[in-house]
C-alpha cells in the first residue's frame, strides 16, 4: 500500500491517475499517523519550495519524513524539498540528502526549463533499472539540484544537474514520470517492485 | 538535450471535440479523450485543450471532461477559454490539468496572473496572446480575437512574464487559420524579450513551417489544430523530419 503525502503544494491528482494505470493500491494522507501504515510513501510537490516547506511543518510532515525508513520517493519539488535548503524563497529544507538548490541562470537559455529531456544514468540503481540515456522524462521546474555522490542520473540544461537522486531509503525524481508516458510509468513501477520487494 | 514540443490543439464545445477550417461550419469530431489518447500514442509531447462552450452551466461539462483526459493519458495537458478566477483554475488544476491557459481575463485583470502563480505555481500558468500586426507592431485581441485592446502585443508579453506566467502560448492572427506559416518576425521578437518558453501558434501548414518557426522563429514549441485533426501532417513523420533537420525532437522509437 502506498502513501501519497497531502499537503497544499501536491499535483496530487496526476500521481493518483498514474498509480490507477498502474493498477496499485494507494491512499492519500497529510497525517503521520495514517501515513506509517503505509509500504511506501510518494511525495509529489509543485509549486514555491518556502510555501511548501511551511505547509509540510503546520502538520509535522517534515518531523515525520525525515525519520521514516519506509521507501520514499520525491517527485520534482518533493525531490527537491529532500535536500537541505534551496534558494527558492532562500529556505531550509529536510536536509535528507546534503546540497543546496539553486536557480538556473536564465540570461543563458529559457527557464524553466520546461519540456522532454532525456537523463545519463551514473549508478545502478532498481529505480531507475531498464532506462536508458535515449528515453525522455517530461521536466519543469526553474530550480536544480547540483550533482553530488548521491546522484544517480544527471540531466543537462544549462548546467548537468541531478536527475534522479537516491540516498538509503529516500529517492527522487526531478522529473513528472507521472506526466512521462510510458518511460514515467515504467519508473514508478520500479519504485512500487522496490516497495515491494522492501 | 531538451527537445522542442509538438502540441496538437483541440477544440471542445460542451464536452466533444469540434474541428472547423477558419472557425466556420463547426462540426463534431467525436470523443477528445479518444483523440487525446490517439494524439499520445503517435508522439504529441503536450496536449491543449480549448473550451469553445458559451454557456456557463455547459461548463460543468469541461471539469469533468478534464478530469476523464487526466484519467486517460499521460503527458501534460493545458486547458483554455473562458477561465477567469483562481477558483475555476483551482478547480481545472485539482481535475488533473497541468497547466491553464489565461486570455482575455488576464488583460482585464493582469493581477490574475500573480494571484494564480503564487497560489499554483508559474509553471501552471500559461499566458496565451492572440496578436495582429498593427503597422510596425502587433496589437492584443481578445474575445477570441474579436476585440482590440490597443495593447502593444511584444510589452504585454513581458509584463505577463514580470507578473509571474510560466510560458507564452502566442498566435498570429494574421497567420491564424491561413495555413501559410507562423509570424516569424514577431516570434523572433518576443523571443528576444522574454526568458520564459514561447509556443508558436497560428499558421501551420506544412512541415516546413513548423521546423521554421523552431529554428528562424526560435520558438520553444509549435501548437497546431487543423493539420493534425485532417491527418495531412503525422505527428511521427513530422518529427522525423524536424530531427532529421538537426532538431532535437523526443522521437518515439525507443
Amino acid at each position: 500500500m502506498i502513501g501519497i503525502i497531502k499537503y497544499q503544494a501536491g499535483n496530487l491528482a496526476s500521481v493518483q491517475n498514474a498509480l490507477d494505470r498502474l493498477g496499485a493500491e494507494y491512499f492519500t494522507s497529510d497525517d503521520p499517523e495514517e501515513l506509517e501504515k503505509a509500504d511506501g510513501i510518494i511525495f509529489p510537490g509543485v509549486g514555491h519550495a518556502a510555501a511548501a516547506m511551511d505547509n509540510l511543518r503546520s502538520r509535522d510532515l517534515d518531523v515525520w519524513l525525515k525519520q521514516t525508513k519506509k521507501p520514499v520517493l520525491g517527485i520534482c519539488l518533493g525531490m527537491q524539498l529532500l535536500y537541505e535548503s534551496s534558494e527558492e524563497g532562500d529556505c531550509i529544507t529536510l536536509g535528507v540528502v546534503p546540497g543546496r538548490l539553486k536557480k538556473f541562470d536564465a540570461s543563458e537559455a529559457k527557464v524553466p526549463h520546461m519540456g522532454w529531456n532525456q537523463f545519463q544514468p551514473l549508478k545502478k540503481h532498481s529505480l531507475i533499472k531498464g532506462i536508458s540515456n535515449k528515453q525522455f522524462e517530461y521536466y519543469v521546474h526553474g530550480y536544480y539540484a547540483p550533482a553530488n555522490e548521491y546522484t544517480l542520473a544527471t540531466c543537462k540544461y544549462i548546467t548537468d544537474f541531478a536527475a534522479v537522486v537516491a540516498k538509503e531509503n529516500f529517492m527522487g525524481v526531478q522529473f513528472h514520470p507521472e506526466k512521462s508516458g510510458q518511460v514515467g510509468s515504467h519508473l514508478i513501477q520500479n519504485f512500487l517492485d522496490l516497495v515491494h520487494e522492501s | 538535450m531538451l527537445t522542442k514540443r509538438i502540441i496538437p490543439c483541440l477544440d471542445i464545445k460542451d464536452g466533444r471535440t469540434v474541428k472547423g477550417v477558419n472557425f466556420e461550419g463547426l462540426r463534431d469530431a467525436g470523443d477528445p479523450v479518444e483523440l487525446a489518447q490517439r494524439y499520445t500514442s503517435e508522439g504529441a509531447d503536450e496536449l491543449v485543450f480549448l473550451d469553445i462552450t458559451a454557456t456557463k452551466e455547459k461548463r460543468r461539462t469541461l471539469v469533468a471532461l478534464v478530469r476523464d483526459i487526466a484519467a486517460h493519458i499521460n503527458i501534460p495537458f493545458t486547458v483554455g477559454g473562458g477561465i477567469k478566477t483562481v477558483a475555476e483554475i483551482e478547480e481545472i488544476l485539482k481535475a488533473g490539468a497541468d497547466k491553464v491557459s489565461l486570455n482575455s481575463a488576464i488583460v482585464r485583470d493582469p493581477g490574475l496572473i500573480t494571484r494564480s502563480a503564487d497560489a499554483f505555481g508559474s509553471q501552471a500558468i500559461v499566458a496565451a496572446v492572440d496578436a495582429k500586426r498593427a503597422g510596425d507592431h502587433w496589437e492584443v485581441f481578445v474575445k477570441g480575437g474579436s476585440q482590440p485592446t490597443g495593447l502593444n502585443a511584444v510589452e504585454w508579453i513581458e509584463k505577463t512574464e514580470q507578473l509571474g506566467a510560466g510560458e507564452i502560448l502566442l498566435t498570429s492572427m494574421d497567420r491564424d487559420g491561413t495555413k501559410s506559416g507562423f509570424d516569424l518576425d514577431l516570434l523572433r521578437t518576443v523571443d528576444e524579450k522574454v526568458t520564459i518558453p514561447v509556443i508558436a501558434s497560428g499558421g501551420a501548414g506544412t512541415i516546413q513551417h513548423c521546423c521554421d518557426a523552431v529554428s528562424l522563429g526560435k520558438a520553444d514549441a509549435v501548437l497546431a489544430a487543423s493539420i493534425f485533426h485532417f491527418r495531412e501532417i503525422e505527428i511521427s513523420e513530422l518529427k522525423q523530419k524536424m530531427a532529421d533537420e538537426g532538431i532535437p525532437v523526443r522521437l518515439m522509437n525507443h
